[in-house]
């Protein structure tokens, strides 16, 4: 008889890099004499169902792995005595593979039955992305389904983008019942539409402030004599007309104030520079923050301005404006000042340049002439988007603006 | 489909002729393409269990696609130049690659196989489609060379959705260029159908670009023999690049690592079975008296023999030398390679000190 000895043969790896498979069917049993090629073993990796040759011929010794086992590739599965003195098997433990066709990602193996679980992803700190959220058009459209605003949500994606998971986390509180520990107030209409604007602006437009105090003896004098002027009949005249002819003047000098940064399809970015001016106002109404504008405001005298004014914040007050009247604006005063405050950091309105916010008139020391006199002194707030505006032109519009105030070059006939 | 592509041995092994193809073919030949066939398929066999043995790390089979593959060889002069995918084993072997040649790829100890110059074939490229290109800037240089070769360039249904396909019939057309567009539709890129590819029969396409497009039985080696030299020795005669879809059947998974019955019907095999390339050989050998039992036992065991030759060959390849990397980088010595090559050096002779 001539001597025999035994052969294991170790899990192959069957599919470019996968690390393990389940043992489903063995087609041999101990004692069977197996040739070579022969089909020995079907087992299930994560990629298909597939059988195994037999690499040796002779007599099956043992089974090393029952039906239902999931082994690392390398396990011995089977031993196979033979007779003749064969080659042993080169193994190498852990060949790296090509990849040819869909490849699994080394360490993982996801059962078929298994893929709709989904798997844990790390959350990695998102880098902050100004513009358009990034997220795929699937993603887009499921948060459109959901009615979740791309905007307001975090991204936790590898490249700043908004994933699946994203979308629907930010459904989750919505869904997830919370103690109620207060009143709830729906955000909806108007209010919602104030939401999303902040957001979006101040996720798009890099800010600055600037402040300056501005002695309006001027202004304030002048308002007092259009007040009593045959051409304001009927209106009331408020420092607010005299701010608005202010901001039309200087944007004359620094037209890039008025305008507006525009992201085209292709990547590439423009700045409009307008040629007209639609000034809006910012109105607190009883729904909320609302900005209507004043049409062409650049080509009205004061005497139109004052009564455009006037009609605008009479019908804010009211109730009465249309959306119509809140689009197409290109630059925005409010008025902090009603609410006995001096200034702010205030929000530009998405697609505009600039901001300026009005402080109280209120009666401060003040210096004049190397002597101390007390003087009605009013706060301004210039915010401005930086992609568009420099330090140098945001300053020079609002001394300009400032220069107008102290001493308005208007002349009542 | 099939019923009206160009058909000159139906599958029950009956010659039937073509007036646009004549082709006058002795019975060694014919012998010799069934044993062509009958290797392709013994390799094909014995690749997959050398992959499932986990002796190879990926296997491509042909299985099904030898047919025309071996008609197409045989068309193809010995000056003719192919350039293929990675499932034309029945090509490879007609070209005379060797199969360990080939395998030693599949177990990764070489990034290219055989000598291209010596069986006229380029190393086949894994990115789909981008070899059409190569064939056709080859075939301009036949053009400008002035000799009469021709290109045989070879693809899959799923390589004609690529951009590269699409600018190499350009150029062959716009230049008139001697390049035969070979287009295997085996009915699947890995797992979309060839409906999802095409609303037209890929043969039409090739009149849009100012070029014929033959239907053909792919499974039939003499029309795949007939058509391809018919085609060949026009372009080389100057009458410029043509293109033949040859419909077939992918019979085995994409590679070792797809399991295509997770997106096709398995009732599809009966048909295509019906229609298998080796057996229809087979049958006009035996109609003809030209071959008997004796001759298709002794092939039979011409293969085994040959499977065990590589399986032999193959466990026993040894792993390479890591250094031989640096060898083929540049046909010149390079000093960024050379200064690559001794810190290599370095490195495996500390690990040796060290162990």
């Amino acid at each position: 008889m001539t001597a025999t000895h035994v052969l294991d043969f170790p899990l192959p790896d069957v599919g470019e890099g996968l690390t393990e498979a389940e043992i489903v069917t063995w087609r041999v049993a101990v004692g069977d004499l197996v040739e070579i090629n022969q089909p020995i073993v079907d087992i299930e990796t994560a990629k298909a169902v597939v059988e195994l040759p037999c690499p040796f011929s002779g007599r099956v010794s043992a089974l090393l792995v029952a039906e239902g086992q999931v082994v690392p590739v390398g396990t011995p599965i089977l031993s196979v005595e033979v007779s003749s003195p064969a080659e042993p098997l080169p193994h190498s433990e852990s060949r790296e593979a090509v990849l040819v066709g869909y490849g699994v990602a080394h360490g993982t193996t996801r059962r078929r039955r298994l893929t709709s679980r989904a798997a844990p992803r790390p959350s990695a700190p998102a880098p902050v992305v100004a513009g358009r959220p990034i997220a795929k058009p699937p993603v887009r459209l499921l948060a459109r389904q959901l009615g979740i605003d791309l905007a307001l949500v975090a991204p936790t994606g590898p490249h700043g983008d908004i994933t699946r998971d994203d979308v629907q986390r930010a459904v989750t509180p919505l869904v997830e019942a919370r103690p109620v520990r207060g009143e709830r107030i729906p955000v909806r209409g108007v209010r919602r539409a104030m939401a999303e604007a902040m957001v979006r602006s101040m996720s798009t437009a890099p800010h600055v402030t600037e402040w300056l105090d501005v002695d309006v003896t001027g202004t304030v004098r002048l308002v007092d004599q259009m007040r009593d002027h045959a051409a304001f009949a009927g209106m009331k005249p408020t420092p607010l007309t005299v701010v608005a002819a202010a901001m039309i003047h200087a944007a004359k000098r620094t037209p890039i104030v008025n305008s507006s940064w525009i992201d085209l399809p292709d990547g590439s970015s423009e700045i409009e520079v307008y040629s007209h001016m639609n000034l809006g106002v910012a109105v607190a109404s009883d729904r909320g923050l609302v900005v209507p504008n004043v049409r062409d405001a650049g080509s009205l005298s004061v005497s139109g301005l004052a009564r455009a004014l006037g009609e605008l914040t009479q019908r804010a007050r009211r109730g009465d404006l249309t959306p119509a009247d809140s689009v197409e604006g290109t630059i925005t005063v409010t008025n902090v000042g009603v609410f006995g405050v001096d200034g702010g950091t205030p929000i530009l309105v998405p697609g505009e340049a600039v901001i300026l916010a009005t402080g109280r008139i209120v009666d401060r020391p003040w210096v004049s002439d190397g002597g101390l006199c007390v003087r009605p002194v009013m706060q301004l707030s210039l915010s401005f988007d930086h992609r568009i505006v420099d330090g140098a032109a945001g300053s020079t519009f609002l001394a300009d603006v400032a220069a107008f105030l102290e001493a308005p070059p208007i002349t009542l006939a | 489909m099939a019923e009206t592509a160009i058909q000159l041995l139906t599958p029950e092994g009956t010659r039937v002729e073509h007036p646009d193809y004549p082709l006058e073919v002795s019975a060694e030949q014919l012998r010799t393409m069934y044993r062509d066939i009958a290797i392709t398929r013994r390799m094909d066999v014995e690749s997959t269990a050398l992959q499932r043995t986990g002796e190879l790390s990926l296997w491509c089979p042909t299985l099904g696609q030898e047919g025309v593959q071996v008609g197409a060889g045989h068309a193809m002069r010995p000056g003719d130049y192919g350039f293929t995918t990675y499932r034309e084993s029945g090509i490879f072997h007609v070209r005379g690659v060797e199969a360990d040649e080939l395998l030693q790829l599949y177990r990764g100890n070489t990034h290219s196989s055989w000598d291209p110059q010596r069986v006229g074939l380029g190393l086949f490229t894994i990115v789909i489609g981008s070899h059409a290109l190569h064939a056709v800037g080859y075939a301009m240089g036949i053009q400008r060379d002035g000799t009469d070769d021709a290109v045989l360039a070879c693809f899959g249904d799923g390589a004609t959705s690529t951009g590269d396909v699409h600018e190499a019939m350009v150029f062959a057309a716009a230049f008139s260029s001697p390049v035969v567009f070979l287009v295997q539709n085996n009915q699947w890129a890995i797992s979309v159908p060839v409906e999802r590819q095409s609303r037209v029969p890929i043969a039409q396409r090739a009149l849009a670009y100012g070029m014929p497009g033959i239907r053909i039985d792919g499974n039939d080696v003499l029309a795949g023999l007939a058509v391809t030299r018919t085609l060949l020795d026009r372009a080389r005669e100057g009458g410029g690049p043509a293109l033949i879809e040859a419909i077939t059947y992918r019979m085995g998974p994409h590679t070792t690592s797809d399991d295509p019955t997770r997106y096709r019907d398995e009732s599809d095999y009966a048909h295509w079975d019906e229609l298998d390339p080796l057996e229809r050989l087979r049958r006009h050998l035996l109609l003809i008296g030209e071959a008997d039992e004796v001759f298709f036992a002794a092939v039979e065991a011409e293969c085994e023999e040959l499977g065990e030759k590589v399986r032999g060959s193959i466990r026993g390849m040894p792993d390479p030398d890591p250094m031989l990397m640096f060898d083929a980088v540049y046909a010149e010595p390079h000093r960024d390679v050379e200064a690559d090559r001794a810190q290599m050096g370095a490195y495996f002779t500390r690990l040796q000190e060290s162990a």
